[in-house]
């Protein structure tokens, strides 16, 4: 039983690990969304309106919301004493 | 008039409001119910002060004048905080571990507490912060005079500047009163945090009342009010990706540098804990901030007339709509974007300019009198609310010499990109151990250069603070130095081109700089103390104090953090010394604690400096390192002494063991040899004494009886006379009496007569004797005889106790450097350990005594030998007992 119960802690820590790497990511993975409009070809008949722009940039920012709340929990869980070394 | 009355009596409601708020907070703080005070979402709501009044009315115009531009100012900021655990952690650790009281402070603790730097970062706080204060007046201005026009039809209403005048006075009073009620040693606010909270909710319900109402009230629900959007004259995507690109870094840049930002989130936090829930709370403020300003803009150009500022339509579309209560709302929400910005921002550079300028000119204006002095914590408070009063009416100075005029919207974005420069140096700081002061300090300087002569310069309008031929032909005619296109790059905008080639070369030059230059002790361990603070948050710098510093430590304390808490701080610090009283030892933890405690309240640098003044002389330098490296020297070459010598006296114990051990067998020997010469003088003395009677007492003797009678006495007594002849040469040996009798003679000859001498008497078989004569011819120069007496009786000691069956005796000579050795070798059993230690002394005797002797042939041939400056030794490890005599190599070739 006590082998088991090592096991698991030890894939709790692993899965805090890689849920503070998704952390680090984050905001490259928001940087990289939010330079998608660089690609977007300027007024004309192409042109993306601004409406659709507002939803995309909008929908990101939710979504980064969201995923860092989420993350944040996951990796740190609810104690006020978050690991503080670069795990 | 009306309207205009209530928003005065309103507006001065919601001051009282905001002062009780900051009152009670304070209060609530004093009483140590700081639970709700200190939630994460004060902390968030408290960042909220990024948004200014530039961002509640300036957005609605931003968006107006370029579309979805705007939003480059709230994603930069959200991208920072999604990232807060690379950079806000470790800046939030490092503040809380440094007592970091700024940005300035920040940086000029991180390369060595040198104040120099804290200086030029402060001025420059302080440049690109005062436009951004008048921003603040004049948008507050700006929307009294929509409610005043309103009113009055358009008359102009007199005194229009002294609005902005009273704001700023309101604004100072404020921040005074919050910000510098006491020294608190973490530099922390409760009053003026708590205040910011509430005017953040504020300004966000206003924003997103007037976004309900423009949406749902005019627009016509969600759908709608798209296709109005696209329908707009800002309805398709028009951006430049250089811009969009620039801004995002510009503002999250920003966010991380400017003062006020610094000071809520750094500064004023509480937990670190609170950064987490900030990391995705305070993107969703901004993100609802940001929500309703292209519906708001859109719909303000369709409506409103043209040519109505569309910085101001977050106020005008409701009054155009006859929403007075709205419009008094959003007045509100622009009131305390504009409010909390100036006062957060106030707070933050009097810190600034009190710790890092106006303490270390009285500091050093005041020389050594840190304790004879006034009270230093009155001069601190002094300081700190006089730069309040200067930082606000620099603002209100530039406000009106700017003339209120347009130039000033263009003023938030310059602003960001002066602080920005901050940005290489604050990174490299915390990331790059390698970081260097003169890197710091040359990077910042090429930045504000550059920053300045592209950007602010220009942005004044051309010709006022720069020529038109510099900004066509470049200063002096220099093409390639043209302000808006360096290097004849031509067609950036002028925004990304200042931005860029400011953080490049400014980053290029801190870290060239930092490259060649050599950080002193101070800046390394700091530097390490940053770049690793996760891993040691406790400093490894020290103070070194003697005892009587105490009290003057406590004096200067009292008057800065105040007596009570400087009392119960040197109190904590002797207990835990285990010290009964009020003052502890000045150990270097002591020293560091105070530093700390005091740089809260003062600054790193200015602590450090008076903390030096008091201890005297600053802290650990490389030469005490060395002097306390030299000393650990000394004690261990002192202990490695005692060692050596511990290490001596065992080796003589253990000598005087041996040379006891000796002399008691000595004195064994000496018993035994007493009985022995009792015993040999005895038997003969016996012999002779009954034979002599016989001869004396009996008549009837033959002749032949007689002759054989007489015969054995005469035999005894050539005994005893043999035995003390022996007696008497060895004392006269060791008294040193002896003359040497030096002759010349060839040692082969001297062997084959001690051979003979030694053998005669006794069967040919009894010794065989080895011997190589060709090794034997060498001449000698010494006293022969007793030289001979010396083999004589090595080879008759090899006769006599040589126990093999054929006993054989091995004769070798031999020349070492600067000896010559003869090795009398025999194939006995040889001599155990322990009687070879013995076999030297007079008197001892070797074996059972099976052989005849009195034991003293081996102590004469000893003294003999060390009368002919030779020696005699026992050689083990032959197989069997052997003898070497070694004879200084003089004697043989002085015949030579």
């Amino acid at each position: 039983m006590a082998r088991q119960k090592a096991i698991f802690v030890e894939r709790r820590s692993y899965r805090r690990r890689r849920m503070i790497d998704g952390l680090r990511l984050l905001p490259f993975v928001g940087l990289f969304l939010w330079f998608v409009p660089l690609l977007w070809t300027d007024a004309g008949p192409d042109g993306v309106s601004t409406a659709d722009a507002i939803i995309f940039i909008f929908g990101i920012w939710v979504s980064l919301v969201a995923a860092t709340a989420f993350l944040t929990r996951r990796a740190l869980g609810e104690d006020d004493n978050p690991p503080t070394g670069d795990l | 008039m009306a309207t205009l009355n209530v928003l005065v009596a309103v507006c001065l409601a919601y001051v009282a409001f905001l002062f009780a708020v900051a009152f009670a907070a304070e209060r609530a703080a004093l009483r140590g119910r700081t639970n709700w005070l200190r939630s994460p979402i004060v902390y968030t709501l408290s960042l909220s002060i990024y948004c200014t009044a530039w961002t509640f009315y300036g957005a609605v115009g931003y968006a107006a004048r370029s579309g979805l531009e705007y939003l480059t100012i709230y994603i930069g900021p959200s991208l920072v905080m999604f990232g807060w655990w690379w950079i806000l952690r470790k800046l939030v650790r490092i503040g809380r571990s440094q007592r970091i009281t700024s940005i300035a402070d920040l940086i000029s603790s991180r390369y060595g507490k040198s104040n120099l730097l804290a200086v030029g970062v402060t001025l420059l706080a302080v440049i690109g912060t005062t436009p951004y204060i008048a921003l603040q007046l004049q948008s507050v201005t700006l929307s009294f005079e929509v409610f005043a026009d309103v009113q009055s039809g358009g008359e102009e209403i007199a005194g229009q500047g002294s609005n902005a005048l009273l704001v700023a006075l309101g604004l100072t009073l404020f921040t005074i009163i919050f910000g510098t009620r006491n020294l608190d040693v973490n530099e922390r606010h409760h009053g003026v945090v708590m205040a910011i909270a509430v005017e953040a909710v504020v300004k966000l319900f206003a924003l997103l009342a007037v976004g309900v109402f423009v949406v749902w009230g005019i627009g016509g629900g969600f759908a709608s009010t798209l296709e109005r959007i696209d329908a707009s004259e800002i309805g398709m995507w028009q951006m430049s990706g250089d811009r969009w690109a620039s801004l995002i870094f510009l503002s999250a840049a920003a966010f991380l540098c400017l003062p006020r930002m610094f000071q809520v989130m750094v500064v004023e936090n509480e937990d670190e804990g609170h950064l987490r829930t900030a990391s995705w709370a305070f993107p969703a403020y901004l993100m609802v901030m940001s929500l309703f300003v292209v519906p708001i803009a859109v719909v303000g150009l369709e409506l409103l007339p043209t040519g109505s500022n569309p910085d101001l339509f977050v106020l005008t579309l409701p009054l155009a709509t006859g929403n007075e209560g709205l419009a008094m709302l959003s007045f509100l929400g622009g009131f305390s974007s504009a409010t909390s910005m100036v006062i957060v921002a106030a707070l933050a550079l009097a810190t600034m300019v009190s710790n890092h300028i106006v303490m270390p000119i009285w500091l050093s204006a005041n020389g050594s009198g840190v304790q004879m002095s006034g009270d230093v914590r009155n001069v601190v408070i002094m300081a700190r609310r006089v730069s309040i009063g200067a930082v606000v009416g620099l603002g209100y100075l530039y406000y009106q010499f700017s003339g209120g005029g347009t130039a000033l919207a263009s003023i938030g974005l310059i602003s960001f990109a002066g602080v920005a420069q901050f940005l290489p140096v604050l990174l490299g700081g915390i990331f790059w151990r390698g970081a260097t002061r003169p890197g710091a300090f040359t990077g910042l300087t090429v930045g504000f250069l550059v920053w300045a002569y592209s950007l602010l310069l220009p942005s004044f309008g051309t010709g006022a603070m720069l020529s038109e031929q510099i900004m066509t032909a470049g200063p002096f005619g220099i093409g390639w130095l043209r302000p808006q296109a360096f290097f004849g790059i031509e067609g950036l905008d002028p925004l990304v081109h200042a931005i860029f080639w400011s953080i490049s070369l400014n980053t290029f030059a801190f870290v060239a700089v930092s490259l060649i230059t050599f950080p002193s002790p101070l800046e390394r361990l700091q530097g390490a103390q940053f770049v690793n603070v996760f891993e040691h948050s406790q400093g490894p710098r020290s103070w070194s104090g003697s005892v009587g510093q105490s009290e003057d430590l406590m004096i200067m304390a009292q008057r800065i953090i105040g007596a009570r808490e400087a009392q119960a701080l040197f109190e904590r610090e002797a207990q835990r010394q285990g010290v009964s009283g009020f003052l502890p030892e000045p150990s270097p933890d002591f020293l560091h604690a105070l530093e700390r405690e005091l740089s809260g309240s003062v600054g790193a640098a200015t602590a450090h400096a008076m903390i030096g003044q008091i201890v005297g002389g600053a802290s650990v330098s490389v030469e005490d390192l060395m002097a306390v490296a030299d000393e650990t020297a000394q004690m261990m070459e002192y202990s490695s002494q005692l060692e050596a010598k511990s290490e001596e006296q065992a080796r003589t114990a253990r000598q005087l063991r041996q040379a006891n051990e000796k002399l008691t067998q000595i004195s064994v020997q000496k018993d035994n040899f007493l009985s022995q010469v009792s015993h040999e003088l005895r038997t003969p003395m016996t012999s002779i004494r009954a034979f002599s009677e016989i001869l004396r007492d009996s008549d009837k003797l033959s002749e032949a009886e007689k002759v054989k009678y007489s015969s054995i006495i005469h035999d005894e007594a050539v005994r005893l006379t043999r035995l003390l002849d022996d007696l008497l040469d060895l004392s006269v040996l060791e008294n040193g009496q002896v003359n040497l009798n030096v002759q010349k003679g060839m040692l082969s000859d001297l062997l084959d007569h001690a051979v003979a001498t030694a053998l005669t008497g006794s069967g040919i078989d009894s010794l065989k004797v080895t011997r190589r004569r060709a090794s034997e011819a060498v001449a000698l120069h010494t006293d022969l005889e007793r030289l001979s007496q010396v083999f004589i009786n090595l080879i008759a000691n090899a006769q006599k106790y040589c126990d093999a069956d054929q006993p054989e005796l091995t004769i070798e000579v031999g020349r070492t450097d600067e000896t010559l050795v003869i090795d009398f070798i025999d194939n006995g059993a040889g001599i155990t350990k322990e009687e070879q230690a013995v076999i030297f002394e007079k008197f001892s005797r070797v074996g059972a005594q099976k052989a005849k002797g009195a034991g003293l042939g081996l102590a004469i041939c000893r003294e003999v030998m060390a009368r002919l400056d030779g020696s005699v030794q026992y050689l083990p490890g032959q197989g069997g007992a052997a003898f070497r005599v070694t004879l200084p190599d003089r004697v043989a070739l002085a015949a030579e």
